[in-house]
């Protein structure tokens, strides 16, 4: 395969979802375009019910319907997606439910032990994710994505109704899985200390038709990241509050 | 009294397989009391059903008669299930459609039994093809409505998830749709094949020259009710045998990731 260096271009002239059963049509997004450079980690972030979600969805190719242009730059490019809810297949193992992301017979397939080991899922690799808790179904959603090796990765509020800790932790793995193999990544939250801890840089999206309100570039080293005080300033500097 | 106190409960521990054998064998006494009551031959009692059944046995009839309806159910069964899942998935797909042929689904659901093999005997002549049909049509319509809720229940969150990772046709029909079909197929199967056993009896006692359902035809025209009661009883043992041996066993198979 080779060496993706063009950027990732998004251009949304407008998107609009249809009047349904008495809901009037709903004009989620405006015109929105950027681009990311290969091997960064661009947080989208505003308001919820914003078109977060929907953008992203435009980006994987499960929405088709609106105006505008997704451009690859590089004809078959891998995309993985971590959504909001983990989405596992619950008739099949973590274990399946990791390799089954990839064809069979994948040479990627010898790396699942090890990427279980990394987001701690070893004992769990052949339960069935309801026997499992949410946080370790989100790791499993995690290494799912991760042992597909892409070059775009998009998730959307991965870390979302879990404990604190739990959600650090899960920050933790992702952050350690990323440096191994850096990727282009789009995360969706409405988090704003999460945004700064993650992202290399930071889109704000406004409400309603949403358009781009904020581009900015995150200013911590990999180091600054996990300091308290670090993360909160550079939080006020983008968002303007504490 | 050490042992006393680790005993898990006092008097007896009584399985589910022995409550249901305590239940099977109060009914047999029960009937054993109203035939000797009776003191009639149009009510046998256990015994003299037992041997009767021995005696068809014996002469070979009764796996004649069994094996002829095993295969007309067998038949009737499978094409009933094929032809009501593609109807029920489309329906259940295809809105249009549905709107469409949700009245003729209705139609045939109320179509009482006794017609749909009365009309196929008239139509097609008393042949084995005529027999296999009535008993399918009897039970299309009821897979096609329960699958249909399974095609309509499909959960659009994992579709998408399969779409993102490239699942393709084949690896998303056998990892993600059929097993979220599963269980509807699953209770169609069940309430199907009692169904089928059912109205196979009764299409064989109108026009067929073997089977069980030929075979209580003939007895009832003789008012040989100990006959009667003896193919009743070997045909219950082969349903229950079918259901724990094979049907059971299928579906705590498909079951087993549920917490």
């Amino acid at each position: 395969m080779a060496e993706v260096t063009r950027p990732l271009t998004v251009r949304v002239e407008r998107k609009v979802f249809p009047a349904v059963r008495g809901r009037p049509e709903n004009h989620v997004l405006g015109k929105i375009e950027f681009e990311v450079e290969p091997g960064s980690f661009v947080v989208i972030t505003g308001p919820s019910g914003g078109g977060k979600s929907t953008l992203l969805n435009i980006i994987a190719g499960l929405d088709k319907d609106y105006e505008g242009a997704i451009d690859f730059a590089g004809a078959d490019r891998r995309m993985a997606f971590v959504f909001q809810t983990p989405r596992l297949l619950p008739w099949r193992t973590v274990y399946e439910n990791i390799a089954l992301a990839l064809p069979p017979g994948d040479p990627r397939l010898a790396n699942i032990p090890e990427l279980l080991k990394r987001v701690g899922l070893v004992e769990a690799a052949n339960a069935y994710p309801e026997m499992i808790s949410l946080g370790m179904q989100r790791r499993a959603a995690l290494a799912r994505a991760f042992v597909l090796e892409p070059d775009i990765l998009l998730m959307d509020e991965p870390f979302v109704s879990l404990d604190e800790p739990t959600a650090q932790g899960l920050r933790e793995v992702l952050v350690e899985l990323w440096s191994r193999r850096p990727t282009t990544v789009l995360f969706v939250t409405h988090d704003r200390s999460e945004a700064v801890m993650l992202g290399t840089r930071i889109l704000r999206l406004s409400s309603g038709a949403a358009t781009i309100t904020q581009d900015v570039p995150v200013q911590l080293s990999v180091a600054d990241r996990t300091d308290r005080e670090k993360v909160r300033a550079e939080q006020r500097r983008i968002f303007g509050e504490a | 009294m050490r042992q006393a106190v680790n005993a898990p409960a006092r008097g007896f521990r009584v399985g589910r397989l022995g409550w249901t054998l305590i239940s099977l064998l109060a009914l047999i006494l029960l009937w054993e009391l109203a035939a000797v009551i009776a003191q009639s031959r149009y009510l046998p009692g256990p015994l003299a059903v037992t041997e009767a059944m021995v005696r068809e046995a014996q002469t070979g009839e009764l796996w004649t008669n069994i094996r002829a309806t095993l295969i007309r159910v067998a038949f009737s069964f499978v094409f009933a299930m094929f032809i009501g899942s593609a109807i029920g998935l489309a329906l259940g797909r295809y809105p249009m459609a549905d709107r469409f042929f949700d009245a003729w689904l209705i139609f045939f659901l109320n179509l009482p039994a006794l017609v749909i093999i009365v009309l196929c005997y008239i139509w097609f002549g008393l042949t084995e093809v005529a027999a296999i049909l009535a008993v399918s049509i009897n039970k299309i319509p009821n897979v096609a409505v329960t699958m249909r809720e399974g095609a309509r229940s499909l959960s659009k969150d994992l579709n998408e998830m399969a779409s993102v990772y490239r699942f393709g046709r084949w690896k998303t029909l056998r990892h993600v749709t059929l097993p979220q079909l599963a269980p509807f197929f699953a209770a169609a199967a069940r309430s199907g094949l009692a169904l089928v056993w059912k109205i196979v009896l009764v299409v064989e006692a109108f026009g067929r020259s073997e089977g069980v359902g030929h075979q209580l035809n003939i007895a009832f025209q003789l008012f040989d009710v100990q006959m009667i009661l003896a193919y009743a009883l070997a045909f219950i043992i082969v349903v229950q045998i079918i259901e724990f041996a094979i049907l059971q066993p299928l579906i705590a198979r498909a079951s087993k990731w549920r917490r």
